[in-house]
């Protein structure tokens, strides 16, 4: 049974403690935009109603947040562990520099999404967008799986400018190739039933907490977003 | 040589009579200066770089290194080096990569600096007979002293930094420099009480130790960032920019980035390094306050946030802009500060002196009445004591070093560490040559530099008759200038020799 704060009149900080202060997990009720909500957290069940202010769940380092509403910027900002849910969309720069954990958002995602996202070895962070995401998405990816899903929104399923500097990890779009432009350096191609296993358990997730169909989100095209290795993204330098 | 090849810069000198044919010098050379076929030893000096491992090492002192008297034509405009440079791109199509801070003949305001000392009516005092107070507290210091309800003086401060000397090892990302480096580093700011910077690399599990000592840095990349991280530095350091290339992210070349770095960075194996150029989630003054206090709430608030700038144009508006952010300190970094690769051209021709930005800010902020909000490191090219004392004169409240401590560890800036094949040690990530630098040599060397600056210090404080680096502080009536015109002595705040 979750303990309830009561979030109305409290700061930011002064919720933080609210919520350190209690073992076990916690329902935020009446949130309107605090931050930093679950920032360096590791181990907790945060359940937020109402609207949670940025940061949500920065270096979040294991438990869970689950927002039964749309969150705001910088969502899971260099989080390393843990599971980040949202009922809703979520603003820019989610998933900055992420390096490891999942992030589930049910609808769509805002610019500079999954920036500098990272990997190594088991430690795979991932990312799944149900609806569209903006401009920029998966700058300088160096690592981990982001998935968009276009499943709500309109428009392309995401912005201008996907994967520019992309040099590790993969994307995966649920599109044509065709539908959108990327870099050089990188590679769009149809993804292979064999790609679309790999991501199966995190599709299967998605489905299970916002109560999505996973025939009918796999019975449509995907393209699988790759770095090239043999035009890798890289500054031609000479010695000086 | 062919017809694109460019004549040597250093000549690698033998003396038949001296030489013992040890071998030595092949074996140290990583760069394979020296080859021995069984009959001959030889040098192919093109591959110099003018380290001077070999010189040192060779037991009878049978080995010099010379620049060539082989020139191009003297010519003050087009110089050797532009020239050199010109033909290098041509060749490669490449951006110039260098390392270390520029060594451009910028003017160097510390040596146009002279410092006070008291005679006669203001008595001198003597360093060895009066203690001198050379500790320093870095941190927001409260505007107004507060009393509790029963009078008393309310003495809680926001969390500080405590140093034994108003010195601190900068930034210098294990990547860059290798494994035995950062011991060295931090053995050394254990024992002295002062503080070393993981740098942008993260830090390695086996450092966690030196936590009490340690300033953790978050920049653009993120490397290495995690809770458990955040939680092991005294401090928490954002870095928005550095000196030697301000503007651009960082850049450790693949080639330096082995199975070590791949796992402490998360990033793959032989992949270049990159940080992006800005922080993606901070576009303005108000993002930057929410990662400050993003950084605070995940460390409960028991940790000062220092903010690390490059010295740009507007600095002083910069400075204020994070003051107000939340910022406990401030660190600028002066365009001569040394890097372990950055473009030639950013290196070269970005940025301001740390003296003159300097004191803008320290001017700026007093002047906006927030002065007492942030401490002030400033760095970015010190090099000696005095430079320090002049610092401090001029408004720092301490001072980053970073390529004088790797002159401690041996470095003789022959600024070649892009290439990862530093024969001290030092800037590299190849095992046998890592193996070179001995970390607890090199913590005890790098005591012995800052203890004798320390003494310097505390000499020139009881020159001036003061016995307290506070009292030092932004105290420009302690410094005169000589040979600086009348524009830079009013942005430094000082008065000329002779007034």
């Amino acid at each position: 049974m979750a303990y309830k704060i009561m979030a109305q009149g409290l700061d930011a900080a002064g919720l933080g403690r609210q919520i350190q202060a209690h073992p076990g997990p916690v329902e935020v009720v009446g949130c309107l935009g605090q931050r930093f909500i679950g920032a360096g957290m590791h181990g907790k069940k945060i359940r937020v109603t109402g609207i949670p202010g940025n940061a949500l769940g920065a270096y979040l380092n294991g438990g869970e947040i689950e927002v039964c509403a749309n969150a705001q910027d910088a969502v899971g900002d260099t989080m390393n562990a843990g599971t980040i849910v949202i009922h809703g969309d979520v603003g820019d720069t989610v998933g900055y520099a992420m390096r490891g954990g999942e992030i589930y958002v049910e609808g769509s995602a805002g610019y500079r999404a999954g920036v500098h996202m990272k990997e190594y070895q088991d430690k795979v962070p991932v990312m799944v967008i149900g609806g569209r995401a903006g401009s920029f998405l998966g700058e300088y990816q160096a690592g981990g799986v982001i998935l968009v899903l276009g499943l709500t929104g309109s428009g392309p399923i995401a912005g201008n400018f996907p994967c520019t500097g992309m040099h590790g990890g993969k994307v995966l779009l649920r599109c044509r190739p065709e539908e959108l432009l990327f870099p050089g350096q990188v590679t769009a191609l149809p993804a292979s039933p064999q790609d679309l296993d790999a991501v199966r358990p995190y599709l299967e997730e998605f489905c299970r907490r916002f109560g999505k169909d996973l025939a009918f989100i796999l019975n449509a095209p995907f393209t699988l977003a790759v770095p090239d290795s043999r035009n890798p993204y890289r500054q031609m330098y000479v010695a000086n | 040589m062919g017809q694109w090849e460019v004549y040597p810069e250093f000549e690698v000198v033998r003396s038949s009579a001296r030489c013992t044919k040890c071998l030595g010098c092949v074996a140290q050379c990583a760069n394979g200066v020296h080859q021995y076929d069984g009959v001959q030893l030889t040098c192919d000096s093109a591959k110099c770089v003018d380290c001077h491992r070999c010189v040192a090492m060779c037991p009878t002192r049978a080995l010099k290194i010379v620049k060539t008297d082989c020139a191009l034509r003297e010519n003050s405009n087009w110089d050797s080096q532009t020239i050199k440079e010109i033909f290098k791109q041509a060749q490669s199509g490449g951006v110039l990569l260098s390392s270390m801070g520029t060594p451009k003949p910028y003017p160097v305001y510390w040596d146009k600096l002279l410092l006070n000392a008291s005679q006669v009516t203001n008595p001198s005092i003597d360093p060895l007979r009066e203690p001198m107070e050379t500790r320093v507290c870095l941190g927001k210091k409260p505007d107004k002293p507060q009393r509790g309800p029963d009078g008393r003086f309310t003495c809680e401060l926001p969390p500080q930094l405590k140093l034994a000397m108003p010195m601190l090892f900068s930034a210098m990302s294990y990547g860059s420099v290798s494994y035995n480096a950062h011991e060295a580093l931090a053995r050394a700011a254990e024992e002295l009480g002062v503080y070393y910077n993981t740098g942008e690399g993260g830090l390695h599990e086996d450092f966690y130790a030196y936590s009490p000592n340690t300033i953790v840095q978050v920049a653009s990349g993120r490397f290495g960032v995690h809770e458990g991280y955040l939680n092991a530095g005294a401090a928490i350091e954002i870095k928005m920019g550095q000196g030697a290339k301000p503007g651009i992210g960082g850049h450790l070349p693949g080639t330096k980035v082995g199975a070590d770095i791949s796992r402490t960075r998360m990033i793959p194996e032989g992949s270049d390094a990159i940080s992006p150029a800005p922080h993606h989630d901070i576009y303005s003054i108000e993002d930057l306050r929410q990662l400050v206090y993003s950084l605070k709430q995940s460390t409960h608030h028991k940790k000062p946030v220092i903010v690390k700038v490059a010295a740009v144009h507007n600095i002083a508006a910069i400075a204020s802009g994070i003051a107000r952010s939340g910022a406990d300190i401030i660190a600028i970094d002066g365009f001569r500060g040394g890097t372990g690769a950055a473009p030639t051209r950013i290196r070269d021709n970005v940025g301001i002196p740390i003296e003159l930005a300097l004191a803008a800010v320290d001017q700026r902020l007093r002047d906006e009445g927030i002065r007492n909000q942030v401490g002030i490191i400033a760095g970015g090219s010190i090099r000696s004591s005095a430079d320090v004392a002049k610092a401090i004169a001029l408004g720092a409240d301490a001072v980053y070093i970073a390529t004088a401590a790797l002159l401690a560890l041996g470095c003789h800036l022959c600024r070649t560490c892009q290439t990862g094949m530093c024969n001290w040690g030092i800037a590299t990530q190849r095992p046998e040559l890592v193996a070179r630098l001995d970390p607890k040599e090199g913590a005890k060397r790098l005591v012995n530099l800052m203890t004798a600056w320390n003494h310097e210090i505390m000499e020139m404080l009881g020159g001036m008759g003061i016995n307290s680096i506070e009292a030092l502080r932004g105290n420009r009536l302690m410094l005169r200038g000589i040979g600086l015109t009348a524009k830079e002595l009013e942005i430094l705040g000082v008065a000329h020799a002779g007034e």
